[in-house]
């Protein structure tokens, strides 16, 4: 009887394989996979380096945000402001090198401009128990209308003496012909990554999305983490607006506009749940790579963009899809 | 007996004009099983949330050991080694039962701000601790996957990780099978028989009956009796509850 006690408790219920089988952003990412084969084969213009580089370059201004994104998600929350949080922070930096100052105190402008409003998000939603809907539509609208405040609605492209570091940090690629904004995703999510599997704060992410009076019960500082992950996924939405303003060499006040919809799109179809407790960083990044394949395919097989919306809202259908069905044989 | 683990003097606790608790005085010692009884709204709850630290007496003393206790949060009262097995159990569902079982006292490997989580040591003494309840509950298993027993083993297999002196159970057979409430009953007496004073709130007479040495019966905030079990009936402790007997 111990024996098979022990041996009971030794065996290992789900084994490696039927982990990675179950797992919905393992099937997203055969779907991309599955795809790009398919659009090498059948159109001369995919597989081409200036195309790839354009699909990497593109998707990833997603994918950084959709790891804050993530983060807030997997507590139960939602961030919708991260569109205008990304448009003023490019604001910040783009005003503030206008007016003759360093790249750095620009940068340092707009990150501190990103901690400020996720910290008020946090703040409002940890200390105070509004819910997140609420306070980050509030910001949503914030946002956008300071970053027309700041520039006064104009369109910024003159960046001061540090231009062209700007320009270089965004627009360059100094690694093996790989676009720099590539190499800040790839950087950040492994960080992402490791936080998640590997810090107590991390595992408190998890704790609060997956039962926060429990968590609350147990000792975990639950509204410490929440202003946290707001001041992270705000965080997430400056940075991802420095990369893009040094990208495109000019700010408007309507960059990121529905990009919200896009980040929280591209985490859900990465497997993060909406209710909480579940998501992680490569689905991100896999989400937000799908949404840019159907995109980019759509363009190249010459059908019509206004087939887009269809396609990537099918995608979030499917891709939850799976997860219901899991859950259906579940419960059975 | 022994000396009192944990006593309560004259403990009232009223919130605006409602008088949830009025003037209980009770010890516990080391290694008994308290069966704690009475009707909804009789002053179980209040009074084992005063004693976990989500409340504060209005009136009265609690010595821990001895030594006047008073805690602000519940965290405190885990400190000073008072554990509670919460009604609900307080588990997350989408971690894993070591992951559930440490939640809060994460073991972490490495120095300063370089520590990170010590997976392996968290799922090794998981493991050793479900082995120790003789519960069949694997330690890498998701809480989500888990049958209501289970739960319980790893909701009681918290309260086994420091050295505890008091475990303050909630209803915890309320809302399991047969077969597990007989699993349940066995850790608990697992749990006296470590040294434990446990104190089992029930609605349910046989369990109470079954594992615990004493019984206590509260009505409308009052302690009623205080008896130990082999010179009380069933039979009476419902009279207790429900007032057809005043006070013994």
């Amino acid at each position: 009887m111990a024996i098979t006690l022990d041996r009971a408790i030794e065996h290992k219920q789900r084994g490696w394989l039927a982990s990675i089988l179950g797992s919905q952003t393992f099937w997203v990412l055969v779907a991309v996979i599955l795809a790009c084969i398919f659009l090498s084969v059948t159109t001369d213009s995919f597989a081409t380096p200036k195309n790839l580089y354009n699909i990497t370059r593109n998707f990833t201004f997603v994918a950084i945000i959709a790891l804050g994104m993530t983060l807030v998600i997997i507590t139960g929350g939602i961030d919708l402001s991260v569109g205008s949080v990304l448009c003023l922070c490019s604001m910040v930096l783009a005003v503030v090198m206008n007016a003759g100052y360093s790249i750095e105190v620009g940068i340092a402008a707009s990150i501190g401009t990103a901690l400020v409003i996720g910290a008020f998000n946090g703040a409002m939603i940890a200390y105070l128990g509004f819910p997140p809907f609420v306070i980050t539509l509030g910001m949503l609208s914030i946002a956008r209308s300071l970053a027309m405040v700041a520039s006064n609605n104009t369109v910024v492209f003159q960046f001061g003496p540090d231009h062209d570091t700007l320009l270089a940090i965004g627009g360059g690629a100094w690694f093996f012909g790989i676009a720099n904004p590539v190499l800040y995703m790839i950087v950040l999510a492994l960080l992402t990554g490791f936080v998640l599997r590997w810090t107590r704060f991390g595992r408190y992410v998890f704790a609060i999305g997956g039962n926060e009076h429990a968590a609350t019960l147990t000792g975990v500082p639950v509204r410490r983490i929440k202003l946290a992950v707001y001041m992270i996924s705000a965080l997430a939405a400056g940075i991802a607006g420095i990369i893009q303003t040094g990208w495109l060499g000019a700010v408007t006040t309507n960059i990121g506009a529905g990009m919200e919809l896009q980040v929280i799109a591209a985490a859900v179809i990465g497997g993060a749940n909406l209710a909480g407790g579940v998501g992680t960083a490569s689905g991100a990044l896999i989400g937000a790579a799908l949404i840019e394949v159907i995109r980019n395919s759509l363009g190249l097989l010459g059908i019509n963009a206004f087939w887009q919306g269809t396609f990537i809202g099918g995608a979030i259908v499917f891709a939850v899809l799976f997860d219901r069905i899991r859950n259906f044989r579940q419960s059975e | 007996m022994a000396v009192a683990v944990l006593e309560l003097a004259n403990i009232s606790k009223h919130f605006g004009a409602i008088q949830a608790v009025n003037d209980v005085s009770l010890s516990l010692h080391a290694g008994e099983v308290v069966g704690l009884m009475g009707d909804n709204g009789a002053g179980k709850s209040t009074l084992v949330k005063m004693i976990a630290g989500n409340f504060r007496p209005s009136h009265g003393t609690i010595r821990l050991d001895g030594a006047e206790l008073i805690l602000h949060r519940p965290v405190e009262a885990r400190q000073h080694g008072i554990e509670i097995v919460y009604q609900d159990l307080a588990l997350c569902d989408n971690l894993t039962a070591a992951a559930n079982v440490f939640l809060g006292r994460e073991l972490r490997r490495g120095v300063g701000p370089l520590r990170v989580l010590d997976h392996k040591s968290m799922y090794r003494r998981a493991a050793e601790i479900f082995k120790e309840l003789k519960s069949e509950t694997r330690a890498r298993d998701l809480v989500k996957q888990m049958s209501g027993g289970q739960r319980q083993a790893v909701a009681i297999a918290r309260t086994m990780l420091s050295r505890a002196k008091i475990v303050l159970m909630d209803e915890p057979t309320a809302a399991i099978s047969v077969r597990q409430v007989a699993e349940v009953l066995n850790l608990i007496r697992h749990l006296r028989d470590s040294g434990i004073a446990v104190v089992l709130i029930s609605h349910r007479m046989p369990d109470v009956f079954d594992v615990a040495d004493r019984v206590i019966v509260m009505r409308r905030g009052r302690k009623v009796a205080d008896k130990p079990i082999a010179a009380t009936s069933p039979e009476e402790v419902t009279g207790l509850i429900t007032g057809a007997i005043e006070q013994v």
